[in-house]
C-alpha cells in the first residue's frame, strides 16, 4: 500500500528511499516544505549531484536532511549556516541550501543568520517557522507569539517574537521571502528564486506543528492552523500601509527583497585574484 | 577549487614565496608556516590572545596561495565552518585559546564523530575565565582530553619551540589527514610570543599526507565504514554525486542515524577509539634525555619542557642522575613508554604551568613506591631553570 502512495508521487526520485518513512507527524507542514523543496528542484531542472543540504537539530532540521537524495550534513543545533558557509567557499559552484527550524536558525543560530545575510554568502536557508520548539516537546520559541501557550509559558508567552524575515533583511540578505505552507505555489515560486539569487537568500516559511503548537492553541487539526494562517496572512503590500496596531498578530506576507550585492565568495575569490596578480604569482 | 597542497603549482607557490633557510619569528608565525606547508588552505577563526598572529599570518598569506581565510562570527562557527570546508576536501584549521576553545567543545566532538579531519590549535592562556588574557599557561591539558561530551577519543600534541611548532603543526595535518579526524594542538602563549630562529625547510623535505578516498562507489557508499581494516573509512567528499549523509547523531556504517539499536553505537564508538588506539604509529612521539640511567626523572611537556632540559643538564653538571621525558603527543599519553622509565626511577618530578593537570597521568602508569612529585606554577610566568633545578635537588 505505502509502496503504491510513493510510486504515485513524482517527486519520489529525489528522496532517500531507505530513510523513509519521514520522523515527522502527521499533518505535520515539514513535509509540505519538503514537497515545495522538491517542486522547486525539480521545475529548475537542478541535478542533486549539484546541490548540498545542511540542516541543524529539530523536527525541521530533518524535512531534507536525511529525506532528500543530495549531499547531506546534518550539523548541530544552532549552527547550520556556519557549516554551510564552510562548504560554500569550498564548493562555489553548488547549490548550498539550508533547511532547519526557527528554533535552531533564528534563535540558538541567530548570531550565524545575521552575519551570513551581512556578508551576502551564496546561501539558500528555507527557515521552517513553526512558532515552537517541536522536537523537545512544545517549549518557547523566539517566534512564539505574544500570549501564546507553550510547555515553558504554560500561563502565556510574554515575550515579542522576532519578525525573522524582517531582521535577515535589514541585516543585507540579497532576497527574503515568507510564505505559509497554505501558500504552496508561491513557496515555490519563491524557493526558486532563493536557489537562483547571487547571494544570501531567506525563504520563512509559516510552517504548522499541531502536535506541539496546535493542540495547546486550540487548534488540534492541522486544517484549523491552515485556517488560521489564511485568515491572517497580509500581504506585503498592504503591510506597508497598515499600523502596527492593526498588524499584531498577522503574517505579513510576499517577497521582502529581491536585490543584487557583492556577494561573498565571489569576492573572496577576486580578492585572491588580486593578490596573485600584486604578488605576481600567476603562473606565466 | 580544492586544493591538497601536494600539486604542482602549490609547491611552485611555496617556492617562489618561502625561502628555505633561518627566520627570526614568532611561535604562532610558525604554526601558520608550518600549516601552509601541511596544504592548510582554509583557515576559519576569531580573534583572541594569544593565538590572534596566527590568524593575521594566515588572513595574509593564504590568499598568495589561493586559500581562503575567513573570519567567522564566533569560535562556533569558525569550528563548524571548517568542518563544512574539510568535506569538500580542503585541509582546514583554526587557532583560538580557553574561552575561544571552551566554545568549540561542541562541535568539536561533532568533528570526532564525523571523522572529518581538521586541526584546532589552543594557544594555551591563563584561565579560568578570562584570567590573565594575555599570560601563557598549561591549564587545557584536560580540556583537550574531556572537554567535549560523550566518550570520544582525541589525539593532541603539544610543541616545545618555535622551530618544534612548525614541524608539530605539519604533523598535526598529516595525523589529522591519515587518521580522518581532528587534531588538537596544546601550544602555549609563552611559545606564541616568543621570538626565536625558526629554519624553514624546503617544501620537498616536508611530508604532505592526504586523506583516503574511495577507491569506487562501494567504498563511497560507506563513508563509515571500514574496508581496509585499519578503523579508517575513506571520505567520500561532497559534490563529488555520492549523495553522502553525515550526522552527528549515531549512524551506521552507510551514514544513516539510527540511535535505537544499542548494537550500532557500541560498534560506531568503538571503531572510532579502535580508530586512534590502533594506530599509535601513526601519532605516538615523546623526546627523551639521558633517561637510559636516569634515576631522577623529570616529565614535562610544551613550554615547561625547555627548563626542564636546563634544569636536567645542569643536574648531570653537579653529577645527578637526572633525566628528561618529553611526551609530544600528550594524548593519547605515550603510558607503555611512561611505564618503562617509571620502573627504574627513583622519583619523578612533573613541572608544568598549571596546577598539577599531566601528573595526573604520569601517576597512572608509575608504581606507588616511586615518589612523584608536582613543580608547578601559575600566574602567567614561565618556570625557571632554576626553579626546576632546585626541586631535582631536593630528591637527590
Ligand atoms: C546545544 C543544544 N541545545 C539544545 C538542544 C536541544 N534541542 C534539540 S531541537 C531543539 C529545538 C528545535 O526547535 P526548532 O528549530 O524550532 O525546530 P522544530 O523541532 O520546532 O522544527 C532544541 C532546543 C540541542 N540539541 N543542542
Ligand atoms: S512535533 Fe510538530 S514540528 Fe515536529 S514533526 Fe510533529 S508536527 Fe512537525
Amino acid at each position: 500500500m505505502a509502496k503504491e502512495i510513493y510510486s504515485r508521487y513524482p517527486m519520489i526520485k529525489y528522496l532517500r528511499k531507505e530513510a523513509l518513512p519521514t520522523a515527522l507527524c502527521p499533518g505535520c507542514g515539514g513535509g509540505t516544505v519538503l514537497n515545495a523543496f522538491a517542486n522547486a528542484v525539480d521545475r529548475l531542472k537542478l541535478d542533486p549531484k549539484d546541490l548540498v543540504v545542511v540542516s541543524g537539530i529539530g523536527c525541521s532540521a530533518w524535512i531534507a536532511s536525511p529525506y532528500f537524495l543530495a549531499d547531506t550534513l546534518h550539523t548541530t543545533h544552532g549552527r547550520s549556516i556556519a557549516f554551510a558557509t564552510g562548504v560554500k567557499v569550498g564548493l562555489p559552484d553548488k547549490k548550498v541550501v539550508v533547511i532547519s527550524g526557527d528554533g535552531d536558525l533564528a534563535s540558538i543560530g541567530g548570531n550565524h543568520l545575521i552575519h551570513a545575510a551581512r556578508r551576502n554568502i551564496d546561501i539558500t536557508v528555507i527557515l521552517v517557522n513553526n512558532f515552537i520548539y517541536g522536537m523537545t516537546g512544545g517549549q518557547l520559541a523566539p517566534t512564539t507569539p505574544y500570549g501564546a501557550k507553550t510547555t515553558t509559558s504554560p500561563y502565556r508567552n510574554i515575550e515579542h517574537p522576532l519578525q525573522i524575515s524582517e531582521t535577515v533583511a535589514a541585516a543585507g540578505a540579497s532576497y527574503v521571502a515568507r510564505w505559509t505552507t497554505a501558500h504552496v505555489y508561491q513557496l515555490i515560486e519563491s524557493i526558486k528564486k532563493a536557489l537562483t539569487v547571487k547571494g544570501f537568500s531567506l525563504v520563512e516559511v509559516i510552517s504548522q506543528c499541531p502536535v506541539q503548537f496546535g493542540r495547546r492553541n486550540r487548534m488540534k487539526e492541522p486544517a484549523e492552523m491552515l485556517r488560521w494562517y489564511l485568515k491572517n496572512s497580509v500581504p506585503i503590500s498592504k503591510a506597508k500601509n497598515m499600523s502596527p496596531e492593526e498588524l499584531e498578530g498577522k503574517f505579513v506576507i510576499g517577497e521582502f527583497v529581491n536585490r543584487q550585492r557583492p556577494e561573498f565568495v565571489s569576492e573572496l575569490n577576486k580578492l585572491i585574484d588580486e593578490v596573485q596578480e600584486h604578488f605576481g604569482l600567476k603562473e606565466e | 577549487m580544492i586544493i591538497r597542497g601536494d600539486e604542482p603549482e602549490q609547491i611552485r607557490l611555496i617556492k617562489k614565496l618561502y625561502k628555505p633557510g633561518n627566520y627570526f619569528m614568532q611561535g604562532n608565525e610558525a604554526v601558520a608556516y608550518g600549516a601552509i606547508f601541511a596544504g592548510c588552505r582554509f583557515y576559519a577563526g576569531y580573534p583572541i590572545t594569544p593565538s590572534s598572529e596566527i590568524a593575521e599570518t594566515m588572513a595574509r598569506e593564504l590568499p598568495k596561495l589561493r586559500g581562503y581565510y575567513l573570519q567567522m562570527e564566533d569560535e562556533i562557527g569558525s569550528i563548524a565552518a571548517m568542518v563544512g570546508a574539510s568535506w569538500t576536501g580542503l585541509k582546514v584549521m583554526t587557532a583560538t585559546a580557553g574561552p575561544g576553545f571552551s566554545l568549540m567543545q561542541e562541535n568539536l566532538g561533532y568533528a570526532v564523530m564525523t571523522e572529518t579531519p581538521l586541526v584546532l590549535v589552543d594557544v594555551q592562556r591563563s584561565g579560568p575565565s578570562t584570567g590573565q588574557a594575555t599570560k601563557g599557561a598549561q591549564g587545557d591539558f584536560f580540556q583537550a582530553r574531556w572537554g567535549t561530551h560523550g566518550d570520544h577519543p582525541i589525539i593532541a600534541l603539544s610543541p616545545t619551540s618555535g622551530q618544534d611548532a612548525f614541524w608539530e603543526t605539519v604533523r598535526a595535518f598529516n595525523i589529522a589527514e591519515k587518521l580522518r579526524t581532528p587534531v588538537v594542538m596544546l601550544f602555549d602563549g609563552v611559545l606564541a610570543h616568543t621570538r626565536e630562529l625558526v629554519k624553514i625547510p624546503d617544501i620537498e623535505e616536508v611530508e604532505i599526507a592526504y586523506r583516503k578516498l574511495p577507491k569506487n562507489e562501494e567504498e563511497a557508499k560507506l563513508p563509515f565504514g571500514d574496508p581496509h581494516g585499519d578503523g579508517v573509512p575513506p571520505m567520500p567528499l561532497f559534490g563529488h554525486g555520492y549523495f553522502t549523509h553525515v550526522t552527528g547523531s549515531t549512524h551506521k556504517e552507510n551514514g544513516l542515524r539510527d540511535v535505537y539499536t544499542p548494537e550500532v553505537h557500541d560498534r560506531l564508538v568503538r571503531r572510532i577509539h579502535r580508530k586512534i588506539e590502533g594506530n599509535r604509529h601513526v601519532y605516538e612521539k615523546y623526546e627523551e634525555h639521558f633517561t637510559d640511567d636516569a634515576e631522577i626523572l623529570v616529565v614535562s611537556w610544551g613550554v615547561t619542557a625547555r627548563p626542564a632540559l636546563g634544569a636536567v643538564l645542569e643536574a648531570r653538571e653537579e653529577g645527578i642522575k637526572a633525566g628528561l621525558f618529553v611526551p609530544k603527543t600528550v594524548h593519547p599519553f605515550p603510558g607503555e613508554r611512561m611505564r618503562e622509565l617509571g620502573k627504574k626511577a627513583r622519583a619523578i618530578l612533573v613541572p608544568e604551568m598549571n596546577l598539577g593537570q599531566m601528573i595526573l597521568e604520569v601517576q597512572r602508569f608509575v608504581n606507588d613506591d616511586v615518589l612523584l612529585k608536582g613543580v608547578n606554577k601559575i600566574g602567567g610566568v614561565p618556570l625557571t631553570v632554576n626553579e626546576i633545578l632546585r626541586e631535582i635537588r631536593g630528591v637527590a
